[in-house]
């Protein structure tokens, strides 16, 4: 069966998604399970401390007994709050090492920094973290990240939030062709199309979370980014006809065609 | 009286305190939080053995709706 394989442990699912954005957690769950997720992406944040208590819990909604938490960094500007962020989470999380990256260099675009991404990278995997890596689509740095000992590497496709779609495949194209660990689309992809050519390309998954929560019927939208990943899969593993102009070879049979009629008015 | 900065805020306590007796103040008993004492990270299961300090810098976070 075809399964998606990250830090040893299997997924049917190829898809991951967000929690974000979402009108309520009841909303966050039929999305999720629409979408048929087994990983879900949550942010770390302070707590209130009192001014609103009885506030209900985003993991109650997705119990960790039955999704695969990944804590991400999203927020943070520098390797150390990223660090920092993940200890928390892995305390949080009863251990779990299993972690979204991502070290962001700008507010107004979320485009990633990568010196810092590289830096946090490897502090968290010599503390045993399982670090799946939101980076550029720069094929060099997803390559560094790798051999660092993350254990997948997620290029945007564009930027956060864009719904942008695949800006440059020539470039996740490479980085898929050079890469031992999975690689999945994390960012930009806008509505299913999007993530059925991530998946055409050969990627090993995508993550997204905009794409459904703003969707006008999120719902709706989970199911079809649902359909797209696994469309996409089985195009990629079926291997898709060589690209040609035009061509000499009708799908139909050429003998047999009745005989063209005698046009009698010329 | 000490003096804590709890996510931010200051707060003032008659007594010293544990960091579960400052988990239960804020009515966080219970819930999933992670708790971080001065930049380090506290375990849970050492929060009623863990003393807080006039000055401390408290973090204490819950996962969110993200992406």
């Amino acid at each position: 069966m075809d399964q998606l394989v990250v830090a040893g442990k299997t997924y049917s699912s190829r898809l991951l998604v967000g929690t974000g954005k979402y009108k309520d957690f009841a909303q966050t769950r039929a999305a999720v399970e629409a979408s048929g997720a087994q990983i879900v992406t949550v942010a770390i944040r302070r707590t209130n401390i009192g001014q609103n208590p009885g506030e209900p819990s985003l993991l109650d909604a997705l119990p960790p007994s039955r999704f695969t938490i990944l804590p991400n960094t999203a927020g943070c500007y520098s390797a150390q709050d990223a660090v920092r962020t993940l200890r928390l989470a892995r305390e949080l999380l009863d251990g779990r090492a299993l972690v979204k990256l991502e070290v962001l260099g700008d507010p107004h675009t979320l485009y990633p920094n990568v010196v810092e991404t590289l830096y946090a990278a490897q502090t968290l995997v010599k503390e045993g973290f399982q670090v799946m890596v939101y980076t550029s689509d720069d094929p060099i740095i997803a390559k560094q990240l790798e051999e660092i000992g993350c254990v997948a590497v997620m290029p945007l496709a564009s930027l956060i939030g864009s719904g942008m779609g695949i800006l440059n495949p020539w470039n996740l194209q490479i980085i898929i062709d050079n890469a031992k660990v999975p690689v999945l689309v994390d960012a930009g992809v806008g509505t299913a199309s999007d993530a059925a050519i991530a998946m055409e390309l050969g990627c090993d998954g995508v993550l997204m979370n905009t794409a459904i929560a703003a969707a006008k019927d999120p719902v709706l939208m989970a199911s079809a980014m649902r359909k797209a990943v696994e469309a996409g899969r089985e195009a990629y593993l079926a291997g898709r006809m060589a690209k040609k102009l035009y061509s000499a070879s009708p799908s139909s049979p050429t003998a047999g065609v009745i005989a063209p009629a005698q046009n009698k008015a010329a | 009286m000490i003096s804590l900065t709890v996510n931010g805020e200051r707060r003032r306590f008659e007594a010293p305190l544990t960091a579960a007796q400052l988990i239960a103040s804020l009515e966080l008993t219970g819930k999933r939080v992670a708790l971080e004492r001065n930049g380090e990270i506290v375990p849970r299961g050492q929060f009623d053995q863990q003393p807080l300090s006039d000055g401390d810098r408290i973090e204490i976070v819950v996962a969110v709706g993200g992406g």
